[in-house]
């Protein structure tokens, strides 16, 4: 097994791990950290790629993990602003019981 | 594959398991924690250490507390009497579990064709700074007017609405 194969391995598994949670969990802010450790995941594949790639010094994937960083960032902030403010209106962050568009 | 490796990949995946499948949603962001930082380990494993200590300023120092604070401002801690899985699980499971089969198998029948330099990249912080002020500079720039624009978005959507006014 190459070093790269086994990082892409360890990515697929956190992606795997991070898509179950956002699955089956009831709690919004629980499939937010599913979410995150998806993008994580795909972090650690550019980041490896970018490692045993012919040329690093490029620096593509290593500016592509620090982009993709900053969106993920982005989305937190938004996403927790919303379950938050969705709590407020219903009083719960059950996503079984949000059922309604309307409030 | 070293030793450190496997220590690193092991952690790291403990702790999103943790993350995941523990009752408590505090003791999910605190494992959230370990996983975040047994990621930026692989990144910083991977010679990349820029963005081993972003990964640590923003995930571990920013996202992780963001969502401590989520979690205490909706008072999600406490355990719902009806689970804390969704009605099926196992379909989320499932879907899962075929997604890493078919990653897995993707991965490990491409070994020859994956890039295999062995060569360790010589990129200091400098290099990236100079990228960033000088090929990378629009995208620098759409990221940054993104990060104001959902900050001010996320503070405009989680505010106190006052009474009457929506």
């Amino acid at each position: 097994m190459t070093p790269l194969t086994g990082y892409l391995l360890v990515a697929a598994l956190l992606f795997a791990i991070g898509l179950a949670g956002a699955l089956t969990r009831r709690n919004a802010i629980l499939v937010l950290i599913g979410i995150e450790l998806m993008l994580n995941a795909a972090n650690l594949n550019l980041i490896a790629f970018w490692r045993y790639s012919p040329h690093p010094e490029a620096l593509t994937g290593m500016m592509f993990a620090i982009f993709s960083i900053a969106v993920a960032a982005a989305e937190a902030a938004v996403g927790l602003g919303l379950v938050i403010s969705i709590h407020r209106h219903a009083h719960t962050t059950d996503l079984d019981q949000m059922n309604r568009m309307k409030g | 594959m070293s030793l450190a490796f496997y220590l690193i990949a092991g952690l790291s995946v403990a702790g999103a398991l943790a993350a995941v499948l523990l009752k408590n949603t505090v003791h999910c962001a605190l494992a959230l924690t370990v996983a975040f930082a047994g990621l930026a380990l692989l990144f910083l494993q991977l010679d990349a250490q820029f963005a081993g200590f972003a990964q640590i300023l923003v995930y571990i120092g920013a996202v992780a507390i963001l969502v401590v604070f989520a979690i205490l401002l909706t008072r999600g801690s406490e355990t719902p009497k009806d689970g804390v899985y969704s009605r099926n699980p196992l379909i989320g499971l499932v879907t899962a579990a075929a997604i890493f089969a078919v990653f897995g198998w993707a991965v490990l029948n491409s070994t020859t064709s994956l890039p295999h330099e062995s060569a360790k990249p010589t990129v200091t912080v400098l290099d990236i700074g100079n990228a960033l002020m000088g090929r990378y500079i629009l995208p620098l720039e759409i990221v940054a007017l993104l990060l104001t624009a959902a900050l001010i978005g996320a503070v405009i959507v989680a505010m106190h609405e006052k009474d009457g006014a929506q």
